[in-house]
């Protein structure tokens, strides 16, 4: 099928973008890869009175360090160039290996970074990877701008803080601690299709070898990608153990509230983040010994 | 506001400038007003690959984009390729080891493979493999189209 008309504006800076956005209101809508919107436009699951198209303003495609040794990266940056960028692959190694489960790499050509984030996609890669991260998300409007923490900007499936009159304008990769170590595992009936469930972590030693910080985050199974409150409870201040791992992924069953579809039942995608938690904060503490 | 935007864009070198809908898609706007119909579309949300071209150097979906996107930027085609008497080396490799049966897919694949062969001059069969995970074909079973695009890879890379 074919979009529904609709209103096209092409601003050439953020300022000018800011400008259409308030006076479109909840007519506008962001046009930044479009490769998750132009396709729901397509079957007129979407029809944005208005578009606000993104792709001409090169001032929001970049990738940069910050002074506190983060990286910043520009929303309209395409994934597959913080899927190749040599910074990013050396000291934020996650963010390259869950690129690969992104789709194709045609998407990964034309999708940016920050549009997949602010989609907010329940089974999107990149929005449980802001939560898990915890991404500084920097929110513009005309004449104000706030910064946003990844675990607070999703406030539900396809929604975020972000008001009629806002775009997202950057993302911050912070600083990891030392010995850290990162996962993400998911599984999908083909590659580059939907996830099932999948589950990353993110953790961090101490020099005697225990866990100083662990965060955990499910996907594709609930509303939200959804940070495990119990992880932390079971692992901060022990040595990493597979009993410590499994008793967080019998808690996780609690965290979670997957839904039956035609690709899985519920009970499938439970038993999936059983298995795939313990798998994940194995390999993640693994990398956290050998130093990231 | 205007139903129409200019749109003035480069295919396979040549300019051409006309008047589009903004909702009208580019895999349409190169087979229904330019009349380059190599571009084949498919499924229309991202999933099949068939309507894959190169926009600005990368491969991209053409039914994932607004023909108005493309002002000012440079796009090439499967007919950029070669002709029945010429074939690109990728096409001539397809057809020697049969890397196509009914065709619907292969422009896709070709426009795909061209530019990471491009920038990948010797790949390891598994980097081919992933190169084409956004391409599906129902025909081949996908082995001679592998087969092919390590071919292709050899002969290009020693021209």
């Amino acid at each position: 099928m074919k979009p529904v008309k609709f209103d096209y504006y092409a601003p050439s800076s953020v300022e000018e973008a800011l400008d259409t956005l308030a006076e479109l209101g909840y007519d506008g809508k962001v046009l930044a890869g479009g490769q998750s919107l132009i396709a729901a436009m397509n079957f007129r699951m979407a029809r944005p009175a208005a578009l606000v198209d993104l792709n001409n303003i090169p001032e929001l495609s970049y990738i940069k360090p910050t002074q506190d040794g983060g990286l910043a990266i520009g929303t309209m940056t395409r994934v597959n160039k913080v899927e190749y960028d040599p910074e990013v692959t050396k000291r934020f190694p996650l963010l390259s290996e869950v690129s690969k489960f992104i789709a194709h790499p045609q998407i990964r050509a034309r999708g940016t970074f920050g549009g997949a984030i602010a989609h907010a996609d329940p089974a999107g890669q990149l929005p449980s990877i802001a939560v898990l991260m915890n991404m500084e998300l920097l929110i513009r409007g005309i004449g104000k701008e706030r910064r946003v923490d990844g675990s607070d900007f999703i406030i539900g499936p396809f929604m975020t803080l972000i008001e009629p009159d806002e775009m997202l304008a950057e993302v911050v990769l912070r600083p990891l601690l030392p010995k850290t170590g990162s996962n993400y595992v998911q599984v999908s009936r083909q590659k580059g299709g939907y996830a099932q469930a999948a589950v990353s972590s993110l953790v961090s030693l101490d020099d005697k070898g225990r866990c100083k910080s662990v965060r955990l985050v499910f996907m594709a199974v609930g509303e939200v990608p959804i940070l495990s409150q119990k992880a932390p409870e079971f692992l901060v201040g022990n040595a990493p153990s597979q009993e410590a791992f499994k008793a967080v992924s019998e808690a996780a069953l609690e965290e979670i509230d997957p839904s039956t579809d035609l690709h899985g039942t519920a009970g499938y995608r439970r038993n999936l983040i059983r298995v795939l938690t313990v798998r994940c904060l194995t390999e993640a503490f693994d990398r956290a010994k050998r130093g990231g | 506001m205007s139903d129409l935007f200019p749109v003035t864009v480069t295919v396979n070198g040549q300019v051409y400038t006309r008047e589009v809908e903004a909702r009208q898609l580019l895999s349409d706007f190169l087979r229904h007003d330019l009349d380059l119909m190599g571009t084949h579309v498919g499924c229309e949300h991202g999933i099949c690959g068939a309507c894959t071209i190169i926009f600005d150097g990368e491969a991209v979906r053409s039914c994932l984009m607004f023909a108005v996107q493309a002002n000012g930027h440079d796009i090439r085609t499967v007919e950029s390729l070669g002709t029945p008497d010429k074939l690109h080396p990728l096409q001539q490799a397809f057809t020697e080891k049969h890397a196509l049966q009914c065709g619907f897919c292969t422009p896709g694949f070709l426009m795909t493979l061209v530019p990471f062969l491009e920038k990948n001059p010797k790949p390891t069969e598994d980097e081919v493999r992933e190169a084409i995970d956004g391409n599906i074909c129902r025909c081949t079973g996908y082995e001679k189209i592998i087969e092919a695009a390590m071919d292709a890879s050899k002969k290009m890379s020693s021209r």
